[in-house]
């Protein structure tokens, strides 16, 4: 397979055309008639994502940052337009491929007015999407970073709920803050390194001292923070996701939460090894990470509409993310990316089943419903295998994400994880009531006895997912393998921070000798 | 070609950009005394004003193009610095009067008279960048207002425009006063007008004290009421308000520009000296001006008004270029006043569009579900918004980098803080309007037209190209600007030491 790829210069365009491609779909959605936008929207992201996986075969996982390519950008700051892929990119980049054709496939019914801008917009979102998750150069990363707030502003300002204006506000001047604040800490770090370039390894080689990394470490934690959302600054969450249109939910669960969590391992562990490993910061993130879990949990059980829940499981699973990232361990690392990765899949198809709940009964309310599983056995089924993978039972993604987290996480803070495990009882707790008034009391209102099942698209959007999410349950090992390296590689520049200063290796693209790891399965 | 001024012609050659200005200038005021009364001959006179502009802006590229001078301390300065202001003030009057072209015939305005004060007011701005002396700095500057004062009150039919027009007159004469008064003070110190003589005479540290402090802080004063920064800014909402709304864009852009160039030039040159006696204050007013400029910006309820705030705040983020006081500071301000005059000009002229439509209208309802109503004009404007927020892929992210660099290498870190967290309050207007253009929904009106003119679109296009270039490829544009910064502060030979 491999050597098909690079039989047609695979390697060298991949990346280019999945942050371009995009654009180009979107150029083409804009110039052609108002009917067939969705249709061409959706080959086009379609084609991307079967040219993305590709990278499956083609990536080596051992190696470092694969695909490498830079070009000067802006020459008089050193600023560069780079590219580059490691296991951690690779899964963020394939998820975000895979979840956009969905979303749009999924946007067919629900979107009918201005769908030239639309699905222009989606692809706009996808390329600034796929651009943070391939930047290997601040200055890009950072315009990649915020150009996605601009199309999921106007996707939920215009196609949104009744709220939609406000959700769209809070939900831009939010990240916004903290991206901005992050602005400044990269030019510091930028006038501290002295190399005059923006280029990923000239920050890794910068010498800050340790109330400096914690100052910047602030600023970074902050910005994606807030993206992730981190508690207390998830309030802007439930609010976009409430008045996102489905497929706008859809791609803000499933990808641009992951933005944050990314930054976290991608950005945050490398550049501040002391910062990150101070009694102090770990702590409180421990704590927030926690807290958000249980918080998030709580607040859930207790919604009335059924989206503002699925909302609101989404902050308590990213608190899983903070916790597996900020235990510094091999398992915590790993298991904090499958469970964006699980998360992305599981919430994202629980937001389009919710959508199509709201096609057929323009109601999200949990009390509205009753007796579902009856009159749409497959919409029943798809439904309980996605909400037994949002809560983590063992066969399903969610499981294997959270587990690693947590036992990741019990290494080396022991109380924190145990905390946190009640996490996911409290998740049956919330989830399974969902669904036992959802689908299974009493078919009491007349309108559900109508209630349609599953079309054959509705099918075919559904089918991948819970594959999905069945595949990584079962099988997680060839994910891990991917992403175990470059796991390794972050916790070796954590770890080597720990000996000292003098011994920072600049150089997190050089793998160390005997450090490949034991896949956890 | 070598300046060296051995003949008198050479003067001419220097300042070619600005004599062929001002003789078209004058060719356009004859013929628009001599044509019709009734506003006719308007959209001609306009063509021609621009075709003065591209004569002007061939001479510029020619002294660009490695006409160099003797020495550095004549009273005219043929640096880029000065050429690379003159290519921005060109095309901000260029700009500003293809908008125009519709406004004045639908006002019956005098086309001569306005064509020929914005070319008149365009060679003051040009003078003001290119003096080395402080009397030249005074002309530039009187020439510039006496032309940009008739301007605001032009539109003598509106109350408004006349209220507009002498309030800006009566505080501008003020600053003129102060200016003036500063100019004399710091003569009186140092014992010269030429920004090089003084910058020798306060490096020596030979000349300090009460008289120079007093005269640059009403140096200080003048400059700031010419950018409207807080507090000396009051005037700036009911003028812009007020004014005909190509000429708002004319002042809230290249009348800014031409203000900021020679507050650059005096304070980092010239007054470089006593950095240490001046930079603080002007701390204090930078950040008042991007703090009052953006939080009175939340709450307008026109968007002239707001924008006319938003400028005020814009020049609370080029002082702090000013505070910097560096080379990337310098270069960075140059470049956030090409792509500020850009991004500003092209606001307006869509104000100037929905006015144009809905009857002198500037209140944000005006704007409801403009944007679909008018997809090409509600896109370039929310391009121009973004860029006025400062976000990525538009030019004006870029320069806020270019100014944050500057501010960074300079070690101002709370006033880089305090730039991106009033960046960030800003953001809140200028998303409104764009809430509003896109997702309100509008009463049904019939009166629809489109008379948004071609050459509009034209302008709309340049911009958002321009845009577009600086927020993505701002390479060429960077360079540019750091080479026109190359050796500005650098004290002619023999006079003094060097940055």
């Amino acid at each position: 397979m491999t050597d098909l790829l690079n039989s047609f210069g695979y390697e060298a365009w991949i990346l280019h055309a999945l942050v371009w491609g995009p654009v180009a779909g979107m150029l083409h959605v804009l110039a052609a008639p108002k009917d067939r936008a969705k249709h061409i929207a959706f080959r086009w992201s379609a084609v991307l994502f079967v040219v993305s996986l590709g990278l499956w075969w083609a990536f080596d996982p051992s190696g470092g940052f694969a695909f490498r390519s830079s070009v000067p950008w802006i020459r008089s700051w050193g600023a560069e337009y780079a590219l580059g892929l490691d296991g951690i990119s690779l899964f963020m980049v394939l998820l975000t491929t895979f979840m956009t054709p969905i979303a749009i496939l999924g946007s067919f019914k629900y979107v009918q007015s201005r769908r030239r801008a639309f699905y222009a917009l989606m692809l706009l979102l996808e390329t600034g999407v796929v651009g943070v998750f391939l930047s290997m150069d601040l200055l890009l990363f950072y315009v990649f970073f915020e150009l996605t707030l601009v199309p999921m502003y106007f996707i939920v300002g215009i196609w949104g709920g009744t709220r939609r204006i406000y959700a769209a506000v809070k939900f831009f001047i939010y990240t916004a803050v903290g991206s901005l604040l992050m602005l400044v800490a990269i030019l510091y770090i930028y006038f501290s390194s002295g190399a005059d370039s923006f280029a990923y390894d000239a920050f890794l080689a910068a010498d800050l001292t340790l109330t400096e990394q914690l100052w910047l470490f602030a600023a970074f934690a902050l910005a994606f923070g807030i993206k992730v959302p981190v508690f207390p600054f998830h309030t802007w969450l439930p609010d976009a996701h409430v008045e996102a249109p489905t497929p706008g939910s859809v791609i803000l669960a499933a990808v641009l939460l992951k933005m944050g969590a990314y930054g976290f391992l991608r950005l945050l562990l490398p550049f501040f090894p002391h910062a990150v490993q101070h009694p102090t910061v770990v702590t409180v993130m421990m704590t927030l990470g926690v807290v958000g879990i249980i918080y998030a949990a709580w607040v859930a059980a207790v919604q009335p509409d059924a989206k503002k829940l699925v909302a609101y499981t989404s902050v308590a699973h990213m608190g899983f993310v903070v916790i597996g990232v900020f235990a510094l361990t091999v398992n915590g690392l790993q298991g904090g990316l499958v469970v964006m990765i699980s998360h992305g899949v599981s919430t994202g198809t629980l937001f389009l089943l919710l959508g199509m709940m709201y096609e057929r009964r323009k109601t999200r309310l949990i009390q509205d419903f009753g007796g579902i599983a009856r009159v749409a056995p497959f919409f029943a089924t798809a439904f309980v295998i996605t909400a037994l993978a949002s809560i983590g039972l063992p066969g399903t993604s969610g499981f294997v994400g959270e587990f690693l987290a947590l036992l990741g996480a019990f290494e080396t803070h022991a109380t924190a994880a145990v905390i946190a495990a009640l996490g996911v009882i409290f998740a049956a707790y919330y989830m399974l009531p969902m669904v036992q008034r959802i689908l299974f009391n009493e078919l009491s209102e007349p309108e559900n006895r109508t209630f349609p099942d599953l079309s054959r698209r509705e099918k075919v959007i559904l089918t991948p997912l819970v594959a999905l999410m069945i595949w990584i349950g079962v099988h997680p090992t060839p994910f891990l393998d991917r992403m175990g390296p470059s796991v390794d590689r972050v916790l070796e520049r954590v770890e080597g921070a720990r000996t000292g200063f003098a011994s920072l290796t600049p150089e997190l693209g050089v793998r160390l000798e005997g450090s490949i790891p034991e896949s956890e399965d | 070609m070598l300046l060296d001024y051995t003949s008198g012609f050479h003067y001419v050659l220097a300042l070619l950009p600005e004599v062929v200005l001002s003789a078209w200038g004058m060719v356009i005021l004859v013929l628009g005394v001599s044509g019709k009364r009734d506003g006719a001959p308007g959209q001609e006179l306009g063509w021609l004003a621009l075709v003065g502009i591209a004569a002007a802006a061939i001479a510029n590229g020619w002294l660009y193009s490695g006409v160099t001078e003797e020495g550095a301390a004549a009273m005219i300065a043929v640096d880029k610095f000065r050429l690379f202001a003159n290519w921005i003030f060109l095309l901000g009057a260029a700009f500003c009067i293809v908008i125009s072209l519709a406004y004045v015939a639908r006002q019956k305005l005098q086309a001569g008279e306005y064509y020929a004060l914005m070319l008149f007011a365009t060679v003051g701005m040009m003078f003001m960048a290119s003096a080395r002396d402080l009397m030249i700095i005074f002309l530039g500057l009187e020439l510039m207002s006496i032309g940009v004062y008739a301007l605001a009150g032009f539109n003598r039919r509106d109350r408004r425009s006349a209220e507009a027009g002498l309030k800006y007159f009566l505080l501008g004469a003020f600053a003129s006063g102060f200016l003036l008064f500063g100019i004399a003070l710091v003569y009186g110190a140092t014992g010269s007008t030429n920004i090089h003589s003084i910058a020798v005479a306060v490096q020596d540290g030979a000349v300090a004290g009460r008289l120079l402090v007093s005269g640059v802080a009403l140096l200080a004063v003048g400059f700031a009421f010419k950018v409207s920064a807080v507090p000396f800014h009051m005037w700036t909402p009911d003028v812009y308000e007020g004014a005909p709304a190509p000429v708002t864009a004319f002042m809230a852009a290249s009348v800014k520009a031409a203000a900021f160039v020679a507050f650059l030039r005096v304070f980092l040159v010239g007054l470089d000296g006593v950095y240490d006696q001046w930079w603080g204050v002007l701390w204090w007013i930078a950040t008042a001006t991007m703090v009052v400029g953006n939080v009175v910006a939340l709450v307008q309820s026109s968007v002239k008004r707001m924008l006319a705030y938003s400028s005020v705040a814009h020049g609370g983020y080029l002082l702090v270029a000013l505070v910097a006081a560096n080379d990337a500071a310098a270069a960075g301000l140059l470049f956030y006043l090409l792509v500020y005059t850009v991004m500003n000009i092209g606001a307006f002229a869509i104000v100037v569009a929905v006015g144009n439509q809905s009857e002198g209208g500037s209140r944000i309802e005006d704007y409801r579900d403009f944007g679909w109503r008018k997809p090409v004009l509600g896109v370039f404007m929310t391009l121009f918004l973004l860029s006025l927020a400062g976000f990525p892929g538009t030019g004006g992210f870029m320069a806020k980098v270019f100014l944050l660099q500057g501010a960074m290498e300079a070690r101002l870190w709370r006033l880089s803080v305090i730039l991106v967290v009033t960046t960030v309050i800003s953001y809140w207007y200028y998303l409104r309007v764009a809430w509003f253009m896109w997702m309100k929904k509008a009463p049904e009106r019939k009166d629809e037209q489109n008379i948004t003119p071609f050459a509009t679109h034209v302008v709309l296009f340049a911009a958002a190209g321009l845009i577009l270039l600086t927020g993505i490829f701002p390479g060429a544009a960077l360079e540019l600007a750091l080479e026109a910064v190359e050796g500005l502060r650098y004290v002619a030979a023999g006079m003094g030491t060097g940055p």
